[in-house]
């Protein structure tokens, strides 16, 4: 007789579901192992929604487990009460009897669905709530957390490690609660049929515990191997696919052919190795519940009589014994998952401890409209690994002028325009936007005054009107069309299929990195910022866009303050002010007919450029 | 009827797969089917042992206090006994199951490798790498995941057939309780499994989408941050995580109403058999025995029922991943088609093109493609994007067969060429520059032999070998994942002098120098020129590349649109304006 839950489970394995027999995936890495209650008491503190009616959970829990019991010790009142060799059949009894078992399961039955239900829903809640609070977290973290080599490890704890969560929500958390009480149900009523047959069956069955955890190890360890296995078989394909040209140009077909051939080969034979493990659960199980059957038929046999043993209770106790194995073998199963369970928790909670850098101010100054003047003084910057990004910085913008910005890859060009929208507050010294400092102003208004045209011209999987219109929230159809108007780029829209209502697809990939550009302009013309901060695309944009690109800019950029970071140094040509960055300083600052003959880096800089580009002029 | 008969075919089409699978691992087949078989055997069989205990053990002892010493040890010599026949049996289940299954991928694996080795570079062209890494890693595991209840399943029917024999020869009273409890059991089953499909689906198709939004939402954080939209995107992730949820409740409500009642089921058959049976046992025509061994044999029923169950339910899912899996298999490998066995002597070629024309399908893509280059000669290749300068660069490196048209080489068709000689004439730099998670020199050699100092020569004309040479490990040194990083100008290099290595007459570079500063660029041109006798085209995108070139062949709407230097070439309109763009967008840092 085994409980529907290590159906459920069981069918897992036998189904070939390795997730319930191994751990889940941990992209860092490490399978650090966190004191269980410490997680619980902090996941408790995290998610209050998991303490609500803990007391009717257990209720109900309780109610559920008497299910199990109900069969066996029907059995044995039958046998002992009903059919006995003395008085014959007592009918009545044997009816009556089957009838109040008949309703217990009924009612068991549906107080299961009712609590199955309910766990469901507290745990699907709770784990909405957790995602939701771990990602605003991340969301309100400074720019020197979101660098491109953490965004992995960030996406993965609002994605897989929440998942992870929740597969075991469903199966594991509900196991240890309603195994728990199976396990100390029966093994009560055991006792109070005999307490010696109990210390029996617990002293055959006490040696499972450390074989389970052995043989679950070294599942996990073999798993880890399999999960190493696949993943180079699905590199070296992913290289055979990538490849294709070179592979068929060179004839490389048959070195290609023996790598795949041995990827593949290894991970078919560590799965079989690994599958080992989990076949070998199935034999050990079996042995222990056997052992355990005829441990109870010699002794019961043998020292009943002495013990007042009647057969009927011996007979439900061999039932007992069935019972009481499927829940051990169960936590058996859940343990290995639970560790990995707690250790996700963990890495999820965790993110909430990693500190917000920018703090907003309350009761923030509102910038005035109209072009912005700037000054940077003596800013540092750095992440909190490694050194400086910006040192010394020193620069005088005069409101309305055009900007440019130059300088090499990781010369920190970027970073300083990020420092001007507050993606990061700088490590040392102050930055002054129209006379206020940065970190004073009022979030609703920097987000309008400021604006950014990204490099990517990156763009929300919505439609035009969508990502245009949130710049300055409330606008209708008409003022989006209007900004797009006010720009010269009425003509673009008419291009589109759905003109303003186009879907720009994810990450606006639908549109070329141009036209993303544009929509962004458009966007900015609607904030009506009085600074404008543009990173030009490297990536080459077709000549139609260009033109729409620089003439758009234009009409943008009056009666603002912009700033660009210059890939091209036509830009740099046409703007009132240039700053050229070299290693994190400013190195030359001035106009392009003074930079040029200065014989500086800007100068090599325009020759290397006009090599590359110019042709007869 | 549609319906049903859809089934049927879902279901004999589903056979076909398991079929396939034993006939490419029978062995592991038969084992973990008579292992599933001892199983059911010996789980029955331990249903009876239990009767057997009952009668001439339990209750001689403790009832009559007349306990045969020898029975006793019987009964436990037996339960230890079918309790270990039964494990064995789940172990040579459970573990040559691995063996069919993960033999059957193995194999359907290779011949998908293989497929992706020898399909033709169209293939690879009409379709997205993601998608043919999806056949080998998803697919192939869902493909298979419906093998893995199959012996299960198979021993289940055996179970139901020797519980139902047993139980008839306990009592055909107690048979026909079992007749009315099986395929109610089974019933129920089958609408469990056909009903949590969907939503089960759907939660996939939830978490996936929540997925995505995250991934944007983080990859466009400078976006949401600058301009303050992080509230609109925590609602948006709200949203549609609120979808798992709520998917997620959707099937718990269905495990919350199957799974408690087909686990009531076989206790409310249990009750009735105590009613049925002791009354049978009062009239002398059953023992205690044997109504404790149908009362065990009840409930060992409910848990392979589930496992049938889930075979049915997994046998269609596997059965559309394998054809698409099957979509790849199905493809004819091309005939490797009749080789020439020309020579080439000159050590210096030129290159024809006589009247080209490509179609992809029924699109046309280039035609009426005439023009020489003559040896040693440099010529780039200028047009538009999309206008099929990467065609001719497939056509040149053999990777695709025009429809019409011919490719001389020094007058020599290029088909009539010996594979080795036009392996070795003819090498392509491509626009991705693909390098392997290999050492340089495997990187540049591609299996091929060569000398040091061939590979060497080849890393210094491609202006890469001060880099190299710097490498702690040299060109032993391993690059990728594991290895060195390089940056994109130092790819191009890396993937030149691959290309330059075997000394080919004809070197075609598709874009292959893009990311290489100009002035490096100029200098490999420089060096192709003094140090070879090499026949040049190359792709241009650069104001720069062009005005390296001897010539160029300007390409506009699938047509050559002109063939000259480019001084000549800008009193063409079209021309001037393409080139005009590359001039106001071309990137210097």
């Amino acid at each position: 007789m085994k409980s529907e839950r290590q159906v459920q489970q069981s069918t897992r394995g036998e189904i070939g579901d390795e997730r319930t027999t191994t751990s889940q995936k941990d992209e860092d890495g490490e399978h650090q192992k966190t004191a269980a209650l410490t997680v619980l008491r902090r996941g408790l503190k995290v998610s209050p929604e998991l303490r609500s009616g803990a007391a009717i959970t257990i209720l109900m829990a309780l109610i559920v487990a008497s299910g199990s019991l109900a069969i066996p010790i029907l059995i044995q009142q039958i046998l002992d009460k009903g059919l006995t060799s003395t008085n014959g059949l007592d009918s009545g009894f044997i009816y009556s009897s089957c009838i109040i078992a008949l309703a217990l399961i009924v009612i068991v039955t549906v107080t299961q669905r009712a609590t199955y239900n309910r766990l469901v829903k507290i745990a699907e809640t709770t784990i909405l709530e957790l995602r939701i609070r771990v990602f605003s977290h991340l969301q309100r973290l400074s720019l020197a957390d979101h660098l491109e080599a953490r965004k992995g490890i960030l996406t993965a704890r609002v994605t897989s490690d929440i998942e992870t969560l929740s597969q075991f929500a469903q199966w594991g958390a509900i196991a240890w609660i309603i195994d728990s009480v199976i396990i100390l149900g029966t093994l009560t009523v055991m006792a109070i049929y005999s307490w010696q047959l109990t210390l029996v069956v617990i002293a055959i069955y006490l040696p499972i515990i450390p074989i389970l955890k052995a043989i679950q190890r070294q599942q996990f360890l073999k798993y880890r191997e399999v999960r190493d296995a696949v993943s180079e078989t699905m590199g070296q394909v992913s290289e055979a696919v990538m490849a294709a040209p070179v592979i068929r140009s060179y004839g490389y077909q048959e070195t290609v052919r023996s790598k795949l051939e041995t990827a593949n080969q290894t991970q078919f034979k560590r799965q079989v190795k690994a599958h080992k493990f989990f076949a070998l659960l199935a034999p050990v199980m079996d042995t222990f519940s056997a052992m355990t059957i005829g441990g109870i038929v010699v002794v019961g046999s043998l020292f009943g009589p002495e013990m007042g043993l009647s057969s009927g209770e011996m007979i439900a106790f061999v039932f007992l014994t069935t019972v009481l194995i499927a829940p051990i073998w169960e936590l058996g199963e859940v343990l290995d998952q639970t560790q990995t369970a707690l250790a996700g928790w963990w890495k999820v909670l965790s993110v909430l401890d990693i500190p917000i850098e920018v703090e907003e101010p309350t009761n923030g100054i509102t910038l005035p409209n109209g072009a912005l003047p700037i000054e940077v003084n003596d800013l540092y910057f750095n992440y909190r690994t490694g050194g400086n990004v910006l040192k010394n910085i020193n620069c005088v913008i005069p409101a309305g002028i055009n900007v440019a910005v130059v300088g090499a890859t990781g010369s920190g060009k970027t970073t300083f325009v990020k420092l001007l929208t507050r993606l990061a507050d700088p490590t040392e010294g102050t930055i002054t936007i129209g006379g206020f400092a940065l970190h004073d102003v009022e979030t609703e208004s920097r987000h309008t005054t400021i604006q950014m045209v990204p490099q990517d011209g990156f763009l929300f999987n919505e439609t035009i009107t969508d990502n245009v219109a949130f710049a300055r929230p409330g606008s209708s159809d008409a003022d989006v069309e209007k900004a797009f108007d006010s720009l010269g780029l009425q003509w673009w829209l008419e291009t589109l299929p759905q003109g303003i209502h186009t879907h720009v697809g994810p990450r606006g990939e639908r549109l070329s990195v141009g036209e993303r550009q544009l929509v962004a302009l458009a966007r900015a013309q609607l904030a009506n910022p009085g600074l404008l901060i543009l990173d030009e695309a490297t990536s080459a944009v077709d000549p139609e866009t260009e033109v729409a690109l620089v003439s758009a800019l234009d009409r943008l950029s009056e009666g603002r303050t912009t700033i660009s970071v210059a890939h091209r140094l036509s830009t740099a040509e046409r703007s009132d002010l240039i700053l050229v960055f070299n290693e994190g300083a400013i190195v030359e600052t001035g106009h392009h007919s003074e930079l040029v003959n200065n014989e500086g880096i800007y100068a090599t800089l325009f020759d290397s450029w006009l090599g590359n580009t110019q042709s007869e002029k | 009827m549609q319906r049903k008969k859809q089934k049927q075919t879902h279901l004999r089409r589903g056979f076909s797969l398991v079929w396939r699978s034993i006939r490419l691992r029978p062995g592991s087949h038969t084992v973990a089917i008579t292992g599933a078989c001892l199983f059911s055997l010996a789980a029955v069989a331990l249903t009876r042992v239990l009767g057997y205990a009952t009668d001439d053990v339990i209750i001689p002892a403790l009832d009559n206090d007349a306990l045969s010493h020898k029975a006793l040890w019987t009964s436990l010599l037996f339960i230890i006994g079918v309790g270990l026949i039964r494990g064995l049996g789940a172990f040579l289940r459970r573990y040559f199951l691995a063996g069919a299954r993960y033999g059957t991928e193995l194999i359907w694996r290779r011949q998908l490798f293989n497929k992706y080795l020898d399909l033709p570079m169209t293939f690879h062209r009409s379709r997205s790498a993601g998608e043919l890494l999806a056949h080998a890693d998803n697919d192939m595991i869902i493909a298979s995941l419906a093998l893995m209840p199959f012996a299960f399943t198979v021993g289940t029917f055996f179970l139901a057939i020797i519980a139902l024999i047993n139980l008839l020869l306990i009592h055909p009273l107690i048979a026909l309780m079992a007749l009315i409890l099986f395929p109610l059991l089974a019933w129920m089953n089958q609408i469990y499994s056909r009903k949590i499909v969907s939503p089960a689906a759907a939660v996939q198709e939830a978490v996936g989408n929540t997925s995505a939004l995250v991934h944007e939402s983080f990859d466009g954080i400078m976006v949401v941050k600058s301009l303050g939209r992080s509230d609109q995107e925590i609602q948006r992730i709200r949203k549609s995580a609120n979808q798992i949820r709520k998917h997620r409740v959707d099937v718990g409500k269905l495990r919350a109403i199957f799974e408690p009642a087909i686990f009531a089921l076989p206790s409310i058959g249990v009750i009735f058999l105590l009613m049925i049976g002791t009354w049978l046992v009062d009239k002398g025509s059953l023992s205690i025995g044997e109504l404790v061994s149908a009362i065990a044999l009840f409930g060992i029923l409910a848990f392979p029922m589930r496992i049938a169950g889930i075979f049915f339910e997994e046998l269609p899912r596997s059965v559309v991943a394998l054809d698409r899996i099957d979509s790849i298999l199905e493809l004819q490998s091309p005939q490797t088609h009749s080789q020439g066995k020309e020579e080439l002597k000159t050590p210096s070629v030129s290159l024809s093109i006589e009247d080209l024309q490509v179609h992809h399908g029924d699109h046309l893509v280039l035609e009426n493609i005439d023009f020489e280059i003559t040896a040693g000669e440099i010529v780039a290749l200028v047009g538009p994007t999309g206008v099929g300068k990467s065609t001719i660069a497939d056509l040149i490196g053999g990777l695709q067969e025009p429809t019409k048209g011919r490719i001389l080489i020094d007058g020599t068709p290029i088909e009539s060429l010996s594979a080795k000689a036009r392996k070795q004439c003819i090498a392509v730099a491509f626009q991705e520059s693909f390098l392997f998670a290999d050492t340089i020199r495997e990187n540049i050699a591609l299996g091929r032999r060569f000398l040091d100092s061939e590979i060497e020569e080849a890393l210094k004309i491609a202006q890469v070998f001060d880099f190299v040479q710097k490498l702690p490990n040299g060109i032993e040194e391993t690059l990728g994942e594991r290895g060195v990083t390089l940056s994109g100008g130092q790819r191009q290099r890396i993937t030149l002098a691959r290309a330059l290595v075997g000394s080919p007459k004809i070197l075609f570079l598709d874009d292959s120098t893009s990311s290489v500063d100009p002035l490096i660029e100029k200098k490999i041109l420089e060096n192709l020129r003094q140090k070879t006798n090499v026949t040049l085209m190359i792709v241009a995108h650069r104001l720069s590349t062009i005005k390296l070139a001897d010539r160029v062949v300007f390409l506009n709407e699938g047509k050559v649109a002109g063939v000259d230097t480019h001084t000549e070439l800008m009193k063409l309109p079209a021309y001037t304006a393409l080139v005009k763009a590359y001039d106001n967008t071309g990137t210097a840092i």
